[in-house]
């Protein structure tokens, strides 16, 4: 059909965030083995527990299998061929902005990350992480003054041994699975929050992850404590230049709530995809988890996935506390020959918790998106309950989408609803918002956006907006 | 209501227009000229091709023009969009209205307003001033204003998607509507507050073209011409008199008229 045509023209994006930053780099050698892992260790002057901890992590993926139950198809990944740390050079110590490459200024000023004093995001604080390091963070005085910590990963390894000797780990065990454990062994750089008993955090909180480099690994790690009676409200953004080789991104993020606290934490993901015929892209393989340790606490999660080449991604909850509470809201958009396979997992441990799970993936193209969910009530969970809701959206006849929701239950007196519904744009409710002299783009974007609105409802405002825009500009093209 | 003079320059005019789908001819030559203020009725069969000709004349993709042209104002506009064709004031009702769940109705309804009112270089309305245009439309065809806080058409019940493309047309004010079917799925109720709507939209200026299998609409609306399709062909036109003596001796003997030409 004609429309058909249309719609495959319309969704091809084009990627804005797709140039190289020209500049020197420090980079380490190729491949993985114990030396490696010490050079990166010794480079951070990290403290002694985290390099035994990065040992034991490496002894462990050693010894583990990349899984393949996803069904993802892809080229092998060489292990041995990628460089694990991979940084800007820089003057030894930087002690204000102003002593930051302007070249990296200048890329986050493109991505719309302005980090200078004069012109820096009003309502936002950001860390703003260049390949395997973290350049600059934002109002970091400010938020001092509310005693919340926010900083890269490598100045909380110095500055506060403690807290990360204390957590780090805790929810995603290096032994977790492959990637966690990959992560563990050599991760970079990442962001770090600890929100103290009783703050609600002034401002929201935001890390920016660009990766420049085309054969680097980038594997962050982000740890976001929130102590109790406390809350934040943290964002996430990725994008990366297109290469037409494959990137590998491996992040692992943690976040831990204690009594009556809430993290929200949200997800811009546009990472490179690859192009139409599927050459390049990123491989987003990330583990994120959040643990609910206290009673009453909460965790919400709100991602919109649009880019990279796979995503193999289920940003979960642990809910120990009683009456704690996990949520979930996605939105995933696949292109070309995009594969995602993205979910949640809400595990119910203490009793009277309760999850909310919203996916929403839109596939186009020949893509394949695939929503895989797991919601467990343990036996201790009584009068604990799960909602889930699961829609995909087809456009054109060459997607694929999927939903495998699995459930175990050993609590009785606990409750699961699940609903799942497909549907495909249609010719005919093209046509019809057509007749109404809705311009066709228009007319695809506004399905688009509804279809979506459950989730775009959940996302901090400039977020929104964001989301919306995004998915605008994914659907943007010549029409006919 | 007597036929008009047909003074001003007509606003539609199919020439001869042939259609098919899938290389499956349905339009076989039909001509067709609508002046300002004119009804027109177009009855027949099932599958007569009347749809059709209302979905190729609002520009439906799926339809390919192999012969004739559709001209609105004097311009020919068989390869416009469908978008642009509404935009510049054709309205099709349609006897199937669709269900877009996720859109708001009041979204909808004023994007779609503000495509026409910008094609017209009217100031597109916000959302507080257009609250206040759509508020009187609703009295038009009685609907209630919780209706637009929901999805397009989705759960509408038959009568209330028929107003709401009532209301869409009242919105748009179209140079020329083609309503297909409207009346259909209608109680006698729903079928008086839709036939008073189009009543109270349509003017000197417009032009109505009614496809209906039934008098009942034609009672409440009375057309200046009736045309009876059959095969992909306009084979009679006449008066709104011709409607009734269809409805007393039924579409076998329209098939007389096709032995005559």
């Amino acid at each position: 059909m004609v429309n058909e045509n249309l719609v495959k023209d319309v969704v091809k994006e084009p990627y804005k965030y797709g140039f190289v930053t020209d500049i020197e780099t420090e980079k380490i050698e190729k491949g993985i083995n114990e030396n490696i892992i010490r050079l990166i260790s010794q480079k951070k002057e990290e403290p002694k527990f985290l390099l035994d901890f990065r040992l034991k992590a490496f002894k462990k993926w050693q010894k583990m299998k990349e899984p393949d139950w996803a069904g993802l198809g892809y080229k092998k990944i060489d292990y041995q061929d990628i460089i694990y740390y991979s940084a800007p050079k820089q003057k030894e110590k930087i002690s204000s902005l102003d002593e930051v490459d302007p070249k990296l200024l200048e890329t986050f000023d493109k991505l719309g990350i302005p980090l200078t004093e004069q012109k820096k995001l009003t309502n936002v604080a950001v860390d703003a992480v260049f390949d395997s390091v973290s350049i600059a963070t934002t109002f970091r005085e400010e938020l001092a003054e509310h005693g919340v910590i926010f900083c890269s990963i490598s100045e909380a390894v110095k500055n506060h041994a403690d807290l990360i000797e204390k957590y780090l780990g805790t929810v995603v065990p290096a032994s977790d699975n492959y990637f966690a454990a990959l992560n563990s062994a050599v991760f970079s750089d990442g962001s770090f929050v600890y929100i103290p008993k009783g703050v609600t955090c002034p401002m929201d909180l935001s890390s920016y992850f660009r990766i420049n480099s085309g054969d680097s690994g980038q594997f962050e790690r982000t740890l976001i404590i929130a102590e109790e009676s406390s809350s934040v409200s943290y964002l996430e953004g990725c994008t990366a230049p297109m290469f037409d080789t494959n990137t590998l991104h491996a992040a692992v993020v943690e976040l831990i709530a204690l009594d009556d606290a809430s993290i929200k934490y949200s997800t811009v993901q546009n990472w490179y995809a690859g192009d139409e015929e599927g050459i390049g892209g990123i491989f987003n393989f990330v583990t994120k988890r959040g643990k609910c340790l206290g009673k009453r606490s909460k965790i919400s999660w709100s991602q919109v996935e649009t880019g990279s080449a796979i995503t193999w991604k289920y940003p979960s909850c642990l809910l120990l506390g009683e009456e704690s509470v996990g949520e979930f809201y996605s939105v995933a958009l696949t292109n070309n020959l995009q594969q995602a396979d993205t979910g949640t997992k809400m595990i119910h441990i203490g009793p009277k918790t309760k999850s909310t799970i919203v996916s929403k993936g839109i596939s186009a193209g020949n893509s394949k998106n695939s929503y895989r969910g797991l919601v467990k009530m343990g036996a201790k969970a009584k009068g604990s309950r799960n909602y889930s809701q699961c829609d995909s959206m087809l456009i054109g006849d060459q997607a694929s989408a999927n939903t495998f929701p699995y459930i175990k239950s050993q609590q009785p007196n606990s409750e699961i609803e699940h609903e799942a519904s497909t549907c495909r744009i249609s010719e005919d409710q093209l046509f019809y918002l057509q007749s109404r002299g809705i311009e066709f783009e228009e007319a695809v974007s506004m399905m688009v956006s509804g279809f979506c609105r459950d989730v775009f409802n959940q996302l901090p405002m400039e977020f929104a907006a964001e989301a919306d825009k995004l998915l605008a500009l994914k659907l943007e093209g010549s029409v006919g | 209501m007597q036929s008009t003079m047909r003074e001003a320059d007509p606003i539609l005019e199919v020439e001869n227009l042939s259609a098919s789908t899938d290389n499956l001819p349905i339009l076989k030559g039909v001509s067709l000229t609508v002046y300002p203020g004119e009804i027109h009725a177009i009855m027949g069969r099932n599958g007569c091709g009347k749809s059709t000709l209302s979905k190729i004349i609002a520009g439906h993709p799926s339809y390919n023009i192999t012969n004739g042209d559709i001209k609105f104002l004097g311009e020919n506009i068989n390869s416009l969009e469908p978008e642009e064709r509404a935009q510049s004031g054709i309205f099709l009702g349609f006897q199937y209205p669709i269900e877009i769940p996720g859109v708001s109705n009041l979204e909808f309804l004023r994007v779609s307003t503000n495509a026409r009112r910008k094609f017209l270089n009217k100031e597109e309305l916000d959302t507080f001033d257009f609250e206040e245009l759509v508020k009187e439309k609703l009295e038009i065809v009685k609907m209630d204003h919780a209706f637009l806080s929901r999805s397009v058409n989705q759960g509408f019940s038959g009568g209330e998607k028929k107003r709401n493309e009532i209301l869409q047309m009242a919105l748009l004010e179209p140079k020329i509507a083609i309503l297909d079917e409207t009346d259909s799925g209608l109680d006698i109720d729903a079928l008086r507050i839709v036939a008073s709507g189009i009543k109270k939209i349509s003017n000197a200026q417009t032009g109505i073209i009614l496809i209906t299998h039934y008098q009942r609409l034609l009672d409440e609306i009375k057309p200046n011409y009736v045309h009876v399709m059959s095969d992909g062909q306009i084979i009679k036109t006449g008066e709104s008199d011709l409607a009734l003596e269809l409805e007393e001796k039924g579409y076998e003997w329209t098939d007389n008229f096709i032995k005559e030409t």
